[in-house]
């Protein structure tokens, strides 16, 4: 093997950085640059894919010092599908934008969505509590300003709260890691778990993270800020931020949760399922409410977000499977929901879900996508979401609890009664008619792709569940 | 890859594929897109007839897809299957000849068909489907891919008619899926087998199980319109005719009926779930809903309405034969899942016809209707004849073996409630004939339209009059080989192993 001792893991956390520099740079050329980025650092991921899965874990000493003094990458199963979700979504997003933003918001766009993504790599390979922090914080101030790139008063409001949240939810986690720090004297994730025992600070700061981290992953009730900075900002950057920014809170706390912390009674599980139900049943039921589109859209991550959570009671018996595929299938689907109602907003003018007017005939593709996603979030067969809610009800019957069922089902039906409750208004007449825009056709692709990936997810399930195991990160113990 | 796993696959991709590409195709493409549909029809058929072909003759058809660690996708040709597969596909093309006729010049075409196609291959991956979840996967699918038929009009009242359908279908179908996972987690299988996979179960489970089997049926009963979940049909009918006949007769209430057979025989096993004491509720609740339906069908006007009311009664009789539990009583219902999709597709394609040609939509509007198209009505008289179970009907030979199959085992109630029905039947059907025939016309038909020399359109009336005369023929040639009514029995020898 030729490639077999490229250290994939550094490029691809350095190739969209080096991109976004060279976009700010050259803001004419910032497409075409910003396009091969992606390709590039796609075909980076598919290289440490490939290393992965034939030599396992993959662990790289930053500048050869190794922890605990330096800064190491560390690439499991799980690291692994994040990175190539990330990569899927970032390159159909790439897609999407370059029909969707006008010249000036376009040279903002490409530098800060690569910066995001840099972001969002480094922190999937990161392997130790500090740096965990250091990319959330890029990753939270990147998407700080693509949510203002809308402009307007509304874009800026939703952005300055999403700026204090994120920051507040910084800060939270960074007192615990603090705390972690000198109480044990090492950041790395799999050193912590060795010596980490219980005791008051160790509760402490797990108390801090954990919050810090809902915060960020808007886990109910802490979901406040998300619908008005994911349905205020530019259709891209929603897909991005649902699709990815608020799923990297999730991983940093699922690592800790299966690393670093020490197994704590299962009145906490029960106690993070309890707060995901209420985020999957009052989601639903406040998307059902809607009667703008990307709100609803907005409200429906609030409720998918809440379904991660249900895992954590039922992944003793199931493992993680099923929370981490509905993470998967979510983050396509509702990248492709996103981009559907763009579409629709670009074309209408409007979001107005009363008034939608005939897109069905006028906009076929669009809301084929939109269909479809929503097929896979709301859970039904043949899709990813499908998968993973066996996956989720499977456990939950396995253990004999049988109120997770009841969420799982209800929730599922709540969002099936919101999209085909669009999907209805689509098909019939408005009273008042909108003279219509055109809408690219790239946009309007990019979102069946997306869809397509999510019901393709669907039949192909095997084949990440396997991945997943690479690395046992959920051996518990000493898995990191 | 070996014949016998790609032929499934190639029965499958016979409507997938041509429904994708319709999809694509500009409005305007008509000769394209009919070819592509005929020959998508055409084709299944064929594949389907070398298909039972090979089955009678003992070839296992079998394909497989891993799904999840443990579960596959499988699709598999077992006598049973190629019952409902041959019904779905040779109606199929019945219905899109005249789907093609009916919506010569509407809109909005292309998205039409290419959703009639993706409701045939979720029918076909109904009946082919080998275990629970590859059953529930299509199951599922088939309620999306009608749905769009369904509000296909555009209008509210289509669009409220749609929506009562997803409540009743995804409540139902979240059932099923509840069900299903229960029986998963006890069992570790979910393959279906002869006779069943679960007597060998602990009998501390058998609670459970009958938990599971109300969850099943609720599922199912749904599509399958028992009371009191029938409530979605007769509002479906707000949709175009070749909708209609496929929700009535080709897919979906079809889907629910073969779904509770597939769950009595193949995982529960007959045996088995008499045992439990399961199958005599579901016998008298079927029986319930054949007495209610007609009984409702009685004071329709709206003709179409009352054909609904009509289907809800006429697909109970496929359950209660089945749940009878006695072989010849499964023969009866096994043999109606087919004479009932003859005779109801003939009916609705005749209320289509009178709708498309002169504007009639009520019974009362129909006196004298019978000089003025005679050939439809003759059609119409022939499915309604059936419907009561008139010798030499199919629907005669229906009723016969479920009457022999209720004295077989003994349930002598099942008679009364058959010779009630069929007065019933009767009583809603004679009245129109006697209408269209015998009293002279109003006046003026409603909304007239002329198609020359001929009484309507060729492709409305030749699928009509084909239907019409299976109707009759298979009543007459019952006994024929690869009749419906041989290959019932056929099916029913391997469940009692006579």
């Amino acid at each position: 093997m030729p490639f077999a001792g490229v250290p994939w893991e550094v490029l691809i956390i350095l190739l969209p950085l080096a991109g976004a520099m060279a976009c700010f740079l050259w803001p004419r050329r910032a497409l075409p640059l910003a396009l091969l980025t992606a390709l590039a650092v796609s075909v980076g991921v598919a290289g440490l894919g490939w290393q992965v899965v034939t030599q396992g874990v993959k662990r790289h000493a930053v500048g050869g010092w190794g922890a605990p003094l330096g800064i190491d990458l560390y690439a499991d199963g799980l690291s692994l599908l994040m990175l190539a979700v990330t990569a899927v979504v970032a390159l159909a997003v790439g897609v999407y934008a370059r029909g969707y933003f006008k010249a000036r918001a376009a040279r903002a766009f490409w530098p800060l969505s690569l910066f995001l993504w840099a972001a969002l790599n480094a922190l999937f390979l990161s392997a130790d509590i500090f740096n965990l922090y250091v990319t959330l914080e890029l990753l939270g101030l990147a998407a700080v300003a693509l949510v203002a790139l809308a402009g307007g008063a509304a874009a800026l409001n939703g952005a300055m709260r999403y700026l204090l949240v994120g920051l507040l939810g910084s800060l939270a986690y960074l007192l615990g890691v603090a705390l972690l720090y000198h109480g044990f004297g090492s950041l790395d994730l799999a050193i912590l778990g060795e010596r980490v025992e219980a005791s008051p600070v160790v509760w402490a700061a797990m108390g801090l993270m954990s919050a810090g981290l809902l915060l960020k992953t808007a886990l109910f009730p802490l979901h406040f800020w998300l619908p008005a900075a994911h349905a205020s900002a530019p259709a891209p950057v929603s897909a991005l931020l649902s699709a990815l920014v608020v799923k990297a809170s999730f991983y940093i706390l699922l690592r800790l949760w299966l690393t670093a912390f020490p197994p704590t009674d299962a009145v906490v599980a029960q106690l993070l399922g309890l707060l995901g139900a209420g985020a999957v049943l009052w989601g639903g039921m406040q998307a059902l409410r809607q009667t703008r589109l990307k709100l609803l859209v907005a409200y429906s991550t609030v409720a998918q977000l809440g379904y991660l959570f249900l895992a954590f009671p039922l992944a003793s018996v199931m493992g993680w499977g099923g929370a981490i595929y509905l993470l998967l299938s979510h983050a396509v689907a509702k990248t492709a929901m996103f981009m559907a109602a763009g579409n629709i907003r670009r074309f209408g003018g409007h979001d107005r879900i009363a008034d939608l007017d005939r897109v069905a005939q006028r906009l076929p593709l669009t809301i084929a996508a939109f269909g479809l996603a929503g097929v896979s979030i709301m859970g039904l067969p043949p899709s990813g979401g499908f998968i993973a809610k066996w996956l989720l009800l499977e456990a939950a019957v396995r253990t004999n609890q049988w109120w997770w069922v009841v969420v799982l089902v209800a929730g599922g039906l709540l969002t099936a009664a919101w999209v085909f409750r669009v999907i209805g208004y689509a098909f019939t007449q408005a009273r008042v008619p909108h003279a219509p825009r055109a809408v690219p056709v790239g946009m309007e692709w990019a979102a069946l792709a997306m869809a397509v990936t999510a019901i393709v997810l669907g039949l192909v399930a095997p084949w990440p569940l396997a991945l997943l195991a690479v690395g046992a990160p959920f051996a518990g113990g000493a898995g990191g | 890859m070996s014949g016998e796993a790609a032929l499934p696959l190639l029965v499958l991709a016979s409507s997938l594929l041509p429904g994708l590409v319709i999809f694509f195709l500009p409005e305007q493409r008509v000769a394209l897109r009919t070819t592509l549909n005929l020959a998508g029809a055409v084709l299944k058929l064929a594949l389907v007839g070398v298909m039972i072909w090979g089955v009678f003759h003992g070839v296992h058809y079998e394909a497989r897809l891993p799904l999840l660690p443990g579960l596959d996708l499988v699709l598999r040709a077992d006598p049973l299957a190629m019952l409902f597969v041959v019904l779905s596909s040779f109606l199929w093309l019945v219905t899109t000849v005249y789907a093609i006729g009916y919506l010569e010049g509407s809109p909005h075409r292309s998205r039409f068909f290419g959703f009639f196609s993706l409701c045939v291959t979720a029918t076909v991956g109904v009946a082919l489907a080998g275990n629970l979840i590859t059953f529930l996967l299509f199951y599922e699918l088939l309620t999306l891919a009608t749905y769009p038929l369904i509000v296909h009009r555009g209008t509210d009242e289509a669009r409220r008619a749609g929506r009562t359908y997803l409540i009743y279908t995804i409540a139902g179908g979240a059932l099923l899926l509840i069900g299903t996972v229960w029986l998963y987690t006890l069992s570790g299988t979910l393959a279906f087998t002869s006779r069943g996979f679960l007597s060998g179960l602990d009998a501390s489970l058998h609670g459970a199980l009958a938990v599971i089997f109300v969850l099943l049926i609720a599922g199912l009963g749904v599509k399958a319109a028992l009371i009191p979940l029938h409530g979605w049909l007769p509002q479906a009918m707000v949709a175009p005719a070749p909708v209609s006949a496929l929700l009535h007769a080709v897919a979906v209430v079809k889907a629910g009926a073969f779904g509770i057979v597939r769950v009595l025989h193949d995982v529960y096993g007959i045996q088995f779930a008499a045992g439990l004491g399961l199958t005599l509720p579901l016998a008298m609740l079927a029986a319930a809903t054949v007495v209610y339906g007609s009984l409702r069908a009685l004071f329709q006007d709206d003709l179409k309405r009352r054909l609904a009311f009509s289907t809800v009664s006429q697909v109970a009789y496929i359950v209660l034969g089945i749940a009878i539990a006695g072989p010849l009583a499964v023969v009866g219902g096994l043999v109606h899942l087919v004479h009932q999709g003859l005779m109801k597709i003939t009916l609705f394609f005749c209320a289509g016809n009178l709708a498309e040609t002169l504007g009639i939509h009520k019974i009362s509007e129909m006196d004298g209707v019978g000089r003025r198209m005679p050939w439809t009505m003759t059609a119409f008289s022939i499915g309604a004849l059936g419907m009561i179970g008139v010798p030499p009907t199919v629907g005669f030979i229906s009723k016969w073996y479920l009457g022999l199959g209720a004295l077989e085992t003994g349930q002598g109630w099942v008679i009364a409630v058959l010779a009630g029905s069929s007065l019933l039947n009767a009583a809603y059907f004679l009245p129109i004939l006697y209408a269209a025939w015998f009293k002279a016309p109003a006046g003026d038909w409603p909304a007239e339209r002329d198609f020359g020399r001929r009484e309507t359109a060729w492709a409305l009336l030749a699928p009509s009059l084909l239907t019409a005369f299976l109707t009759l023929a298979f009543g007459l040639l019952a006994l024929a080989p690869f009749s419906p009514l041989q290959w019932a029995s056929f099916i029913a020898d391997l469940e009692y192993a006579r």
